[in-house]
């Protein structure tokens, strides 16, 4: 579990966010840019003082101005993966990776703490830096430069580790090069994070937990799927991207009919990927707009997908449209649609409705979910995640 | 070009005192740029202008300051010879005094420029991974402003070798002890016949300064080019 409760004036701008957020697992701060989600990790890291508050990881208090207590940011253990890397540039990669490995104080060396730490070649090995080991910082693409800082924080076995969009200054393919890396640390390593993002689609892939931020603030959290819901979204998102994330299971892959089934709830959806394992975890998300309402059981039509459920919302929204949530049994989906139609369907809370969503729709909308806790043990990290989930 | 045995001790005196000069001032400089840089309190602006007062001042004024101060009978002075039997006036050492004095703001400026190059968000990215300040200073930023250091160092000492008002007033003339080339240069021209001696040092000081300049270019490239910035 970490806590987080600061105020910091800085100028005309005021930051006073509060979050707790379970431990490990992927944090997302979210927001739009100039939000104060840099700042608030700044806070965090140590970088930046608060006028008050408290910051607590697992039973580590590293700020509480009630008590006088603020450990420096040296002595914090709280890894910072930078937006533009900050590399060292007199140092080669190996000179860099090691830098904090070689400042772990000697008392965390030894003891419980050693177990924390990767060794240096499985790092390497698995942010691919074994043959850029010897070359220097400005010999490096932007892609490589952000897994030799992932590897330098991750290196110095902190307690926690913050990652300020570490993709932004990346092009579109180098993300996708690099997304694949913070998840296999987020599962195998099972390192805290914080993840800060303006990119919604990066917090689908990664975050367990969500704070929603604007102008200073925190004006939600919970997991993707309560926050996929919250009305604060959509000011940021917009009205395209809206829509539920729900949890599921694959029960068959597409390898049989094409389609794969994923368990979201009671209901079952049909959804057109590859690549996934009978048992995986997933998230898909349901963009409203792409959702279609019948009031009587639908028949005779190519969509794939038919849940029925209970309407158990409806509020108008921009533009002449209406929101909708359906309760699916153990799920809720949010649907928009023209109020036009919702006068003619009579929509009202306690109505029985089917949810109707392409197959084809929901192509891309499909990401793997942290696997649970109990299956995700790798070997040889056993120790290690026994120490991140302290 | 063949100097003379007077000329040839006039060159390693000031060589010699060049060289103490610089060994002097480095700390200090490095100290100085640093709190100059990254550094913000009041009176910033009036101690820079004071760093760099010698740069604007009559050579002779900052002589006399130093003859009021570290003289005989100025407070330090007088301190130094009384606690250490360290005597400054009319010695070598006083003339790298002098020269530290009068080339610390070319020293001081070298280093700044290239420390402001230096991205702080390097010093806290140190910070995360569990450097101390000293630490930090020591392995991330020094070694950045190393092009700058040694430009500085190069630079100064070359001005060094050439400093003569100060060194006349607060170090005499003394030769064996205090006349460096510049001060030999003009007591030649003071002299009859002096004009082929001074000629030949004249021409000696601006081979050192051209050396100096080119050697400080060259490490400034070569650095930079280390660290992957365009030269």
């Amino acid at each position: 579990m970490m806590e987080v409760r600061v105020r910091k004036l800085r100028g005309s701008f005021a930051l006073d966010a509060e979050f707790r957020a379970p431990s490990p697992g992927i944090v997302a701060l979210f927001g739009r840019s100039g939000c104060g989600k840099s700042t608030l990790v700044d806070l965090i890291a140590g970088l930046i003082r608060p006028d008050e508050g408290l910051i607590r990881v697992g039973e580590d208090v590293l700020f509480d101005s009630a008590r006088g207590i603020d450990v420096p940011a040296e002595r914090r253990r709280i890894g910072y993966v930078f937006q533009d890397a900050r590399l060292f540039p007199h140092l080669d990669v190996e000179g860099n990776l090691r830098y904090g490995e070689r400042r772990i104080p000697a008392a965390e060396a030894s003891g419980m703490r050693a177990a924390r730490r990767v060794p240096f070649h499985e790092i390497t090995e698995l942010l691919g830096l074994t043959a850029l080991i010897s070359r220097r910082p400005h010999q490096l693409s932007g892609g490589e430069r952000q897994r030799v800082a992932l590897g330098r924080a991750l290196l110095a076995a902190p307690r926690l580790l913050l990652l300020d969009e570490p993709l932004a200054s990346l092009d579109l393919a180098r993300r996708e090069e690099l997304l694949p890396y913070l998840e296999k640390l987020r599962d195998r390593y099972r390192v805290p994070m914080i993840y800060v993002s303006h990119e919604y689609e990066e917090v689908l892939r990664l975050a367990s937990h969500v704070v929603v931020m604007r102008d200073g603030a925190v004006t939600s959290q919970g997991n993707v799927a309560d926050v996929s819901l919250s009305p604060e979204l959509r000011s940021i998102v917009g009205v395209d991207g809206i829509g539920a994330v729900l949890e599921g299971e694959v029960t068959e892959n597409a390898a049989l009919s094409g389609l794969a089934r994923v368990r979201v709830g009671a209901g079952v959806l049909h959804v057109q990927a590859d690549g996934l394992a009978t048992g995986q975890r997933v998230r898909v998300q349901l963009l409203a707009r792409d959702l279609i309402l019948a009031v009587e059981p639908p028949q005779g039509l190519s969509v794939r997908n038919s849940l029925e459920g209970m309407l158990v919302r409806i509020a108008p929204d921009e533009p002449r449209t209406q929101l909708v949530e359906i309760d699916i049994g153990g799920a809720t989906v949010m649907a928009q649609v023209t109020d036009q139609a919702a006068t003619e369907l009579h929509l009202a809370p306690g109505r029985r409705v089917w949810v109707l969503v392409k197959s084809v729709s929901l192509r891309g909308h499909l990401y793997p979910a942290a696997a649970a806790p109990a299956g995700a043990s790798v070997p040889g990290s056993a120790a290690v995640q026994a120490q991140y989930a302290g | 070009m063949l100097l003379t045995p007077v000329e040839w001790e006039a060159l390693r005196l000031s060589l010699a005192i060049a060289l103490r000069s610089v060994l002097l001032s480095l700390p200090f400089a490095v100290a100085v740029a640093w709190v100059l840089v990254r550094r913000r309190f009041p009176g910033r602006m009036l101690f820079d202008a004071f760093v760099h007062l010698p740069l604007v001042l009559p050579p002779v004024v900052v002589g006399y300051v130093l003859l009021l101060v570290f003289g005989a009978r100025g407070p330090i002075g007088a301190w130094l010879e009384r606690a250490f039997d360290i005597r400054l006036v009319f010695t070598r050492n006083g003339a790298a005094l002098a020269t530290a004095v009068m080339s610390f703001p070319i020293m001081v400026r070298a280093m700044r420029i290239s420390l402001e190059t230096v991205d702080a968000g390097l010093e806290d990215a140190a910070r995360t991974l569990g450097a101390g300040s000293f630490d930090r200073f020591l392995s991330i930023t020094l070694p950045l402003m190393a092009p700058g250091i040694l430009a500085g160092i190069v630079t100064a000492y070359a001005a060094g070798l050439g400093e003569f008002g100060a060194v006349i007033t607060f170090a005499s003339n003394i030769p064996g002890e205090t006349r460096t080339l510049p001060l030999a240069l003009y007591t030649a021209l003071q002299s009859p016949g002096g004009e082929g001696p001074a000629a030949r040092m004249a021409t000696c000081s601006i081979v050192l300064g051209l050396l100096g300049l080119t050697i400080s270019e060259v490490i400034a490239r070569r650095v930079r080019s280390r660290l992957g910035r365009t030269p």
